[in-house]
């Protein structure tokens, strides 16, 4: 009788196993999701260097230029400011919210799940329940509420979507984990003696990686939706610091004279959260092969 | 079956106990004394006295807790610090704007998914799926508020079809209450209905591989007859799930959407209340939130047993 073969081999023992050798060539969800990150990236890092004008500028003399204006590529809004401009600096800002917020999930639900994993019942088991209990406080939701108390900043906004975010890494560390602890070179390492924070650091961890890396990216993704429905409601980052979700209520009143105004910032909030997601699935699908059919 | 009503029940029980605890600490344990929240920074140290005893502010926490808890089992609110008007029959109001608002998004997302990502699946090797994959790729992406403001934009500035925002009640005109849902229900519905369609697909594809699917197309039953007689119950089981999951999302979706398309609902008297610095009303409508959701997600817990009859024997 020979063994099941473990899943998601390697390319050369799938080989040496007599198996086809798994595709690993990076898919197209891979590819356009991570020049979308990149091109967001891009416009982030230009911003610091170079924008066309200043994003806070208020010029009345250049007030609602229209798209392709020799001045205002991107057009100006009711006050004269540059919405390229605006555009490039938003980039930073909602990628700060992103990375604060997803470091705050990550750093709090991967540790959570790995204990929860790996602790007695008693404890595992509460931990877990605590996390679905989180689960009933979307994002927003915390977000208003921590703004009801402290007022709203971006600070405030990239705390909660971060709290609200724990329970996504939690429960995915979790299941990966208790595979992992399964396995046996894990039942190797207790048998030679291996103490629960060695496994726990040498083997969970790093074998958990590859989802922690996938579900930063979509947990990216929610962040950005979050911060800009934050700043949408006037929640999230304050004037001045120009934020997508803030240029886009402020355009909201000139939605019949000036749409333009919405669709600029609207289309880089969609296409920031599209390339995470791509780039999420495309990870998954690399780690994952299992799952190359599904998505 | 028994056991796993009971089981379920304590579960909901527990999760509402340390939720309304949770709530309530966040609330009152703070920093800054909610009566001088409520009356603000000029108001005279007797007035905010007399705030703090009217509203038992001065009682102990645990006190405070017990009284707000069992009046929320009376569905007794109390009154606002703020207005001093009573916060049940407002809340109430409100929660069945939003309840058209949900219900309808729902019922949408239900209706777009449900064919689309079968059809996805049914066709995933094909262009027809992958394009469909690709365009429920990009509504996954979209906010709702800004699906919203761009359906303003095309039906109510461009063509004029639609009323670009307000509410009336549905006895009023029933005619304008369904002219002014359809864009706040569809900014809500399509972007759920593009999640919820990935969901289907992924869903119906495992049902797919499935050996009963292929002794049923083996006995000579088209792709869509075997789905449709052995597939569709198996496959629901996942998607009930995210539905259910999803109703917290529209339910803080609406609270953008009806400030999109200036909508009095639960979630435009949260937003009010939370600029009034009304901290119990605040309370009280995020307790409600996290009610909604939790009951939502107890009833499919219970509906997987009716759904799946395997897992009335098996683990409870």
């Amino acid at each position: 009788m020979t063994a099941p073969l473990p899943e998601a081999l390697d390319p050369r023992e799938a080989a040496i196993a007599g198996q086809p050798p798994v595709r690993r060539r990076p898919g197209p969800s891979l590819v356009v999701g991570a020049a979308i990150v990149g091109l967001v990236v891009v416009l982030a890092l230009v911003s610091f260097v170079w924008t066309p004008h200043d994003p806070t500028l208020v010029n009345a003399g250049a007030r609602l230029r229209d798209v392709g204006d020799p001045e205002y590529w991107l057009g100006s809004d009711k006050f004269g400011r540059d919405v390229l401009s605006q555009i490039l600096v938003g980039a930073r800002t909602t990628l700060f919210v992103g990375v604060v917020a997803v470091g705050v999930a990550g750093l709090l639900g991967v540790p959570l799940g790995v204990v929860a994993a790996m602790a007695p019942r008693w404890l595992g088991e509460p931990l877990m329940r605590g996390m679905d209990l989180l689960l009933a406080f979307p994002a927003l939701l915390l977000a208003i509420m921590f703004s009801a108390v402290y007022g709203g900043s971006t600070l405030v906004a990239m705390v909660a979507i971060g709290i609200a975010t724990v329970p996504s890494f939690a429960r995915l560390v979790r299941s990966g984990a208790l595979q992992v602890l399964s396995s046996e070179y894990v039942l190797a390492a207790r048998a030679a003696g291996r103490s629960a924070w060695g496994i726990g650091l040498k083997h969970v961890l790093p074998n958990v990686s590859s989802l922690v890396i996938v579900q930063a990216s979509v947990a990216f993704a929610i962040a950005v939706l979050a911060e800009a429905a934050l700043s949408f409601l006037g929640y999230g980052t304050p004037p001045p610091t120009p934020s997508w979700g803030r240029m886009l209520q402020e355009s909201q009143e000139l939605l019949f004279s000036a749409p333009r105004l919405a669709f600029v910032p609207g289309s880089a909030i969609a296409l920031a959260v599209l390339g995470f997601n791509l780039l999420g699935d495309g990870l998954r699908d690399r780690y994952d092969p299992r799952l190359e059919d599904r998505r | 079956m028994l056991l796993h009503l009971v089981r379920r029940t304590a579960v909901l029980l527990a999760s509402l106990a340390v939720s309304s605890a949770l709530v309530f600490g966040f609330m009152v344990l703070l920093p800054g004394d909610p009566a001088r929240v409520a009356l603000g920074v000029n108001a005279s140290e007797e007035a905010v006295g007399r705030l703090r005893t009217e509203f038992g502010l001065d009682r102990p926490i645990v006190e405070q807790y017990v009284s707000w808890v069992s009046g929320l089992l009376r569905l007794d609110l109390g009154r606002s610090y703020v207005s001093q008007v009573e916060i049940a029959p407002q809340i109430l109001d409100r929660l069945q704007v939003t309840l058209w608002l949900v219900g309808c998004a729902m019922v949408l997302a239900v209706v777009v998914a449900v064919p689309v990502g079968t059809l996805m699946a049914l066709h995933h090797r094909r262009v027809s799926g992958l394009v469909l994959s690709a365009v429920a790729q990009v509504g996954v992406a979209v906010p709702a508020f800004l699906a919203g403001i761009l359906l303003i934009t095309v039906f109510a500035v461009r063509l004029g079809w639609l009323p670009a925002n307000g509410w009336t009640p549905p006895n009023e005109d029933p005619v304008q209450f369904l002219r002014q849902l359809v864009l706040p229900g569809l900014s809500l519905g399509l972007v759920q209905g593009a999640v919820l369609t990935r969901y289907v697909r992924s869903s119906v594809l495992d049902v797919q591989r499935e050996d009963y699917i292929r002794t049923a197309r083996a006995k000579g039953l088209g792709p869509f007859r075997a789905l449709w007689r052995h597939g569709f119950r198996n496959a629901a089981i996942p998607v009930v799930t995210v539905l259910a999951l999803q109703l917290s999302t529209l339910l803080i979706g609406a609270v953008v959407v009806e400030r999109v398309f200036v909508i009095p609902g639960l979630g435009s008297l949260l937003l009010d209340q939370v600029s009034n610095r009304d901290l119990v009303f605040v309370q009280d409508i995020v307790m409600l939130l996290v009610l909604a959701v939790l009951l939502v997600n107890f009833v499919v817990d219970v509906l997987y047993v009716v759904i799946d009859p395997r897992l009335r024997v098996g683990r409870p």
